[in-house]
């Protein structure tokens, strides 16, 4: 009982810190595309929302 | 969990980031606008005539707005992302953030993402005078770490050497410096520049607050509804 409680707890653990490294790596691969990437037509599109929310733009 | 974790983050971060790219369609985008017209030299500031302050707004443009509109939700998706992963690191799994603490959590990311990147380079207008760009970017994701990192140790930290240690890093990106252009030769008048800086913060500060309360408001409310 104990054991399956203590191995439940440890997967919980790990489950909490895969969602936590998934987030982190999503939110900075969009804020990366969407904020910082130079191609041209993400740039054009994004130009506006780039400046307003502090970015370098060009 | 994961599945609950992205939900959250994104569903928080794309309405936080709808009514920030509505305030800023409002408050922001009309300076812009005004000062593209020096950028592209269409309005002279300092010739020969002095040129008027006033400015008619020339109206939506549906597709650019409608990608600003698009490009906002998906840039506050990341940063609610990012904000999902440090309230659960923080809590150790447990949702016990209410929505006005996590409103100060949002205050506590615009300050890492949008304000201490700005106390070195503000929000520029079109035009401003730059230089080369993967530096500042570099100088930026550098700043956006270690104010996060700062602002960590001195919310959870245990010590005085922790709030020393922060305080440290909050200075140090600004001390090192950020890269600074060799000579001015913005066009657009100062009157305009800072306007868009500080509407811009502004617009920021605020989308960041809906942020943090909303995502706090979903993480408790889908942990509720799953028990």
């Amino acid at each position: 009982m104990i054991a399956a409680l203590q191995q439940k707890a440890i997967l919980g653990t790990s489950k909490r810190h895969m969602a936590i490294l998934v987030c982190g790596i999503l939110g900075l691969g969009l804020i990366t595309v969407a904020g910082n990437v130079q191609a041209s037509a993400l740039h054009a599109a994004a130009h506006d929302v780039r400046h307003a929310n502090g970015f370098a733009c060009h | 969990m994961i599945l609950k974790s992205l939900t959250s983050g994104i569903v928080a971060g794309a309405a936080a980031g709808l009514f920030t790219g509505l305030l800023q369609l409002a408050l922001v985008q009309p300076v812009l606008l005004h000062a593209e017209l020096y950028e592209t030299g269409a309005l002279v500031h300092r010739g020969a005539e002095a040129v008027s302050a006033r400015w008619e707004w020339s109206g939506i443009d549906p597709a650019r707005d409608g990608l600003s509109l698009l490009f906002s939700m998906l840039i506050f998706a990341g940063y609610g992302l990012l904000l999902t992963a440090a309230m659960s690191l923080a809590t150790e799994g447990e949702t016990s953030i209410s929505p006005r603490a996590g409103a100060i959590w949002g205050v506590c990311g615009f300050v890492a993402a949008q304000l201490a990147p700005a106390f070195s380079l503000p929000p520029e207008v079109p035009g401003a005078a730059h230089i080369d760009l993967s530096q500042r970017q570099i100088w930026w994701y550098a700043t956006v770490a270690v104010t996060a990192v700062a602002l960590w140790l001195l919310a959870f930290g245990r010590s005085n050497w922790h709030a020393l240690a922060a305080i440290v890093l909050l200075l140090a990106p600004h001390v090192i410096g950020a890269p600074q252009p060799e000579h001015f030769e913005g066009p657009v008048p100062q009157e305009l520049a800072a306007l868009f800086a500080s509407r811009a913060l502004g617009a920021g500060l605020a989308g960041w607050t809906v942020l943090g309360a909303t995502l706090a408001w979903l993480r408790k409310h889908s942990a509720e509804s799953s028990v």
